[in-house]
Formats: C-alpha cells, structure tokens, sequence
C-alpha cells in the first residue's frame, strides 16, 4: 500500500475534521492523530463504540464533545460487544425499514489495555460472531489513562510505574502480545498493521477494512510522549523508526494470507529507536541487543509468512 | 376472559417477547434462564420473529450489545440469573445513566458462594441500586403481562429507563401454568412500534457516554434521581391501561386480607401466593392476619407502601436474600419508610428461602406465631434467619 505513497498524496485528503480540534489529549499525541486520521478515512458515515480510555477522556468532557459523528462510549472491556449492537441494529432496524438503508461502518474503538486485556474477550466473541463492524486498536503500549501502567502491549525492558526499572528488575518482563495475530486466528477476512507516521497507509487501511464484508481489526501503533518519555516533536519521527527497525511492522493479513507493506533491505539498529525513549533509558547494550534478536526473529518470521503467502 | 393455555413460565415469557416485537436479542446460556432464550432463539430459527438474536460470550457482553443496539434504536431485551447479572452489573449502571429503555427478565437465583442454583433474590440484590425500574413478579400470568408493560413503561419519553422483571427461579420459571395469552392485535395497540428519543445515526450525530467532571456528575445523578421518582405516576398510569385492556390490574403495593389486621406479611415474588394460602389458613382460625406483596422494587413506593400499612401492629418482612452484616434488604427499606410515621408497625424480619430452601404455608404460620411472641415480649428489633438446621 505504501508504494502509492507520494509527497502530494496527503493534499488529496479531505479537509474535513470528524475528530475536531480542541480536544484534551496531550501535546504530540500521536493516537489522537490516529483516530482523526481514521475519522478522515470514513467520512460521515460511520458510528464510533469508543472504549474508556484516553480517547474517551479527552473527547467527551460533558457538556462538549470533539466528535462530529455519532458516538458512544460505555466502559473499558466492551467495545467490540457494544459496536456488535449497533451493528446488529442497524441490520434490523434497515432489514424492518425503521431506517433507511444505505452503508453505515460501525467502528469500535479501544486502546491496548482495552483490546489485548480486559476487552480481549468481548473482541474475541464479536470477531467469532462475523459483525460487519471495524475494530481500531490505538496502542499507546501501557495504560497511559491512568498513568503509565504495564499491559499486555507493553514490550520487554519498558520502564512502566508497574513494571518500574529497579535494582533488580529492568522494567518489564514480558513480550508484547500478538494481538495482529491473534486477531487473525479467528480467520477474519482482514487484518492490518498501522501507523500515523503513515497517514496514506493507515487511512487506505482504514477505508479498505471499512468496505470488507464482516469483521475487521487494525492495529495502530500509537506514539505516547507522555507515557514513553520522549520529546513530543519526536512522536512522528518515532512511529517511523519503529517501522524501520522492524519493532512493528506494516503488514496486511487478508483472508489468512500476509502481505508486509513496508519491508527493508536492512532493518536500522534499534538503539536508535530506544535511545529517543526513556522508557528504555535502563537498558544496557547487551539487553537492547537481546531485544533486537527478538525483533529481528519476528520480522523474519513475518517475512517468511508474507512470501509463502500463508 | 381468554382462554387460558397451560404453558412454562419461561416459554410464555419469550412468547411475550416476541408478540412486543423485539428487534435484538442478546443473551448467554445461564441456569434457569435458559429456556426463556432456547425459546426465543427456536422463534427466530423458524421465521416467526423477525429479530437479531445471538448468543455472544459472556453476560458482560450480552447487556453491553443491548446498550450498543438500543442506543441505535432496536427494541432489546436480554435474560440472565445469578452469576451472569453479577458479570453484567456493571453495564446495569450505564444502561440507565444512558437512559436507554431496555427490559431484562432476571430468573432470580442465589448468587455465589457457595454456588447454588436455586432460587432466591439475591442476585438481584446485589444490583439494588443499578436505576433500572424494578418489579417482581408473584406468577406464570404476571411475568407474561409484565413484559409488555415493561417495554411500553421503558420507551416512554417521560421514562426513558431500562426494566427488570423478576421471576423467581425455577419455582416460576420451570413450572407449566394457566396462561391467558392477549391477541397481537391488542398487543400492538398497547405497544406501538419504538421511536427513540436519541439515536446514534449519521444524520444526527451525537455523543453519547460521556465523561462527567466533579463539576457536572451530581447533576447527571440528580437527573437520574428525578427520572426514576417521577416515572411513578407512568407505572401507575401502564398497570391502568394494561388493566382496562385485560381486566387484569396490577399496582406497586398488592394487599390480601389487611383490612382490619393486626400481623401483615411483606413479600416480594413468588412467596405471595404460598403466604396467601398461610394467610387463608390463619384467618380460618379467627387469626387477624394480611399479606402485603411489592411488585416494584424500584422506584419503591412510598407512599402506597405507608398507605397499605395504616393501622398494622405488626410486619412480618420476609426476605429471600441477606445484607450480610445488615439484615434483610426488603426490612431495611420498610424501617427506613416508616420511619417518619407516627403511627408504624413493629417489624420482625425473616430472612428465608435461601438457595432454594423450600417454604411451606405452615413455616409462614410459625414466622407469624414467633413474631408476635417476640413483639408482644418487647423484641423490637426481631430478626433472624428462618429454618437453620441446628
């Protein structure tokens, strides 16, 4: 998808804002471009099950609001159950001619605590059901809402307040979830990797799961200066970098077969992607190098997926 | 009259659901609830209810799929018991901040630990305070009549509340009795087809679940407050219309045989009919005893409530689940509405029926003779858990 990626392409975007300005998200939050990228690859149509979380706080202050399309926030775990709802009753009420039919993408929308832990289930029930709905992950890799705790995102040797750097221990103990993968086993006819340091990217993603028949799950990594520790002006130049180290990767899955959109002759260190952190700050050399073996495995791994086509 | 059709509670229930054409149905297998959505989904399998029905993976997800679908518009109804309403409690208390009309039959049963599967209401006590509008029902004929004053009583645009209707597990839900079944016609007459107030569409967009600062949450909660206060004269007026169009009139506070009694009981659900055999018993031994049974729970009704206990020595509260640390629930709701009476009852509280223990017309005669010896002896703050096998 990458490859239709040019200088001119964002100019071709639409103007209009569905995630408007004056929201409370913090300075350099890349999940708020995120969502106002995804907001700007639907359009109108669409009707958004937001989880609780960042997004939810900083948007939905009564009596304001930042959304310019209909939306819905209920709790923390059960956004894909809740957009299951709106799905079904759009389907009915169309079905019934209580409302009049035409194409409406229902979204439902969480960060990585809501996606790869607590909402796990309600998403694993509503992937297996079939909903014809969109399921968005803004992974900020922690619980950034509530002030930087550990998830099941959060990957090995982050300093979290947690899994705090100490004398003993180096921050978190744990690899980073497959959630992509896990997403995929439930043989769904699209899966995504996604990034806002990638507009174009994400938003043909965004639009292509939006048109795909049944359920649909994009994951986007989502810079946090707040809760990774780095400089706001950096927070595009670090979604880059994970790409380019092959931290996280952009890859399509479509009916169970992997497509890398972005690949490298040569991956960059990935010191040069943590150094700009600090929540790695703590790693010694010998411990970044064991994490990019790790990172490097998996992007071989992915690699090998994508040129068999499985 | 109609005629009468002897059905399972439970079939006649999802039969009601069905006639109040319901767009969405969102449930997960729990016992006793079972047979009320195995019916339903059997009626939609067979093409003779047009709706959304699937089984999702938890009772967490089954209330928040009917919050994403009533907010969208669609009639939706769930079903649970015991373990499954405490998983969904949470969601309990959003569905009726978001002032979305959904109804739920809850088939009450004990709520864990021990597990039990029986019934009693302590499920539906943990939820106490949820803002759903409440009733219990005491038979077969009242859970099916109650599911249409329900939905019509919910999409009110003075009410806008979710409803639960109580129907004890088991001893209501599995057994098969008389049902008078209404014709459709009636039906959609009583209850015309759901127009929300609010619903999430492209063409209107608005937010819904918003996050409420220091400066703003009481307010939402007062507003709530006033909602479920003022949805009383509502209930009264339903029951009213129900009752015209069936002969059948129901109110929040049901009295038998209190007229000139002395000893009142106070029950809630199923337990009404055996206590009013107990009542028939004791009044033919010349015995002043009545009976008081709550239909609504909440909002409780006060007034009726004070009214229906005017001159009464003594009530004997019988509840089917235990304030562990404080006593029975329904008492402590009866103390705090007396309380500013000049005249009130003395109260003696049985907390019976446990789990599924069975009680009989002669245990409610036995309550009534240890609460009035104890009342007359000066024990003015009777309670006890009845039936312990010592």
């Amino acid at each position: 998808m990458t490859e239709n990626l040019n200088v001119y392409a964002v100019r071709t975007l639409t103007q209009k804002e569905y995630f408007s300005p004056g929201h409370r998200a913090c300075q350099g939050c890349a999940e708020a471009l995120a969502v106002r990228m995804v907001g700007k690859a639907l359009g109108r149509n669409v009707i958004v099950a937001s989880a609780t979380g960042c997004m939810e706080v900083v948007s939905s202050p009564i009596p304001f609001t930042a959304w310019r399309v209909p939306w819905l926030h209920v709790a923390f775990e059960n956004a894909a159950a809740v957009a299951s709802g709106i799905e079904s009753a759009l389907k009915v009420l169309m079905r019934k001619g209580r409302v009049p039919s035409k194409k409406i993408v229902t979204i439902a929308m969480a960060g990585d605590g809501g996606t790869a832990d607590i909402g796990l289930q309600a998403l694993s029930g509503a992937l297996e059901r079939g909903h014809n709905f969109t399921y968005i992950c803004t992974d900020n890799e922690a619980y950034m809402n509530t002030g930087i705790q550990r998830s099941s995102a959060t990957p090995f040797g982050a300093s979290t307040t947690t899994s705090p750097a100490g004398k003993v221990k180096m921050g978190q103990t744990t690899w980073k979830k497959n959630m992509p993968a896990i997403a995929a086993a439930h043989n769904i006819p699209y899966v995504a990797t996604a990034c806002p340091s990638y507009p174009i990217d994400l938003i043909q993603k965004v639009k292509k799961a939006a048109n795909i028949e049944g359920p649909a799950y994009i994951h986007i990594l989502s810079v946090c200066p707040t809760g990774w520790r780095s400089a706001p002006e950096l927070s595009i130049k670090l979604g880059r970098l994970s790409v380019e180290t092959g931290v996280f990767p952009l890859y399509e899955v479509e009916n169970g077969k992997y497509h890398l959109n972005m690949d490298f002759p040569k991956l960059k260190p990935i010191k040069e992607y943590m150094k700009l952190q600090g929540r790695f700050r703590h790693l010694t050399d010998s411990m970044i190098e064991e994490i990019e073996k790790r990172v490097h495995k998996e992007y071989e791994e992915l690699k090998e997926k994508a040129k068999k086509g499985v | 009259m109609g005629k009468r059709i002897g059905m399972e509670v439970s079939i006649a229930a999802a039969e009601a659901v069905k006639q109040c054409n319901v767009d969405v149905i969102s449930a997960y297998p729990i016992t006793p609830q079972t047979h009320v959505v195995e019916h339903l989904s059997e009626l939609v399998a067979n093409g003779e209810m047009d709706a959304e029905f699937f089984c999702v993976e938890s009772e967490h997800s089954a209330l928040s799929v009917c919050v994403g679908s009533e907010a969208t518009g669609a009639r939706s109804f769930t079903c649970t018991s015991s373990q499954g309403l405490a998983l969904m409690s949470e969601i309990t208390y959003i569905a009726s901040a978001l002032r979305l009309p959904i109804v739920m039959i809850i088939a009450n049963r004990a709520l864990s630990g021990p597990i039990s599967i029986w019934n009693d209401h302590s499920d539906v006590m943990s939820i106490r305070d949820c803002g759903w509008i409440q009733f219990f029902a005491e038979n077969g004929q009242d859970v099916y009549d109650q599911v249409f004053c329900a939905y019509r009583l919910a999409e009110d645009k003075e009410v806008l509340l979710p409803v639960i209707i109580n129907m004890d597990g088991f001893t209501l839900s599995h057994v098969i009795e008389p049902i008078e079944l209404i014709d459709q016609e009636k039906i959609d007459q009583f209850l015309p087809a759901y127009k929300p107030v609010l619903s999430l569409h492209p063409d209107r967009p608005v937010t819904m679940g918003g996050i409420a600062l220091p400066g703003i949450f009481t307010e939402t909660k007062k507003a709530q407050e006033v909602a479920i206060q003022s949805s009383m004269p509502k209930i009264l007026e339903t029951w009213k219309a129900f009752g015209d169009m069936t002969g059948r009139y129901y109110n929040p506070v049901e009295t038998y045989k209190t007229e000139d009694a002395e000893t009142v009981f106070v029950i809630m659900g199923s337990y009404g009919e055996t206590a009013s055999v107990a009542v028939d018993m004791m009044r033919e031994e010349g015995r002043s005893v009545g009976l008081i049974k709550l239909r609504l729970w909440r909002p409780f009704p006060f007034e009726e409530f004070k009214k229906a206990t005017l001159g009464v020595k003594q009530l004997v509260v019988i509840d089917r689940a235990v304030s562990v640390g404080a006593r029975g629930p329904v008492a402590s709701e009866v103390k705090a509405a007396l309380y500013g009476e000049d005249q009130r009852p003395m109260v003696y509280n049985f907390v019976a029926g446990l789990g599924g223990r069975d009680v009989a017309p002669q245990d409610f005669i036995k309550m009534v003779d240890k609460a009035e010896i104890e009342i007359e002896e000066g024990n003015k703050e009777g309670y006890e858990i009845y039936g312990v096998r010592e």
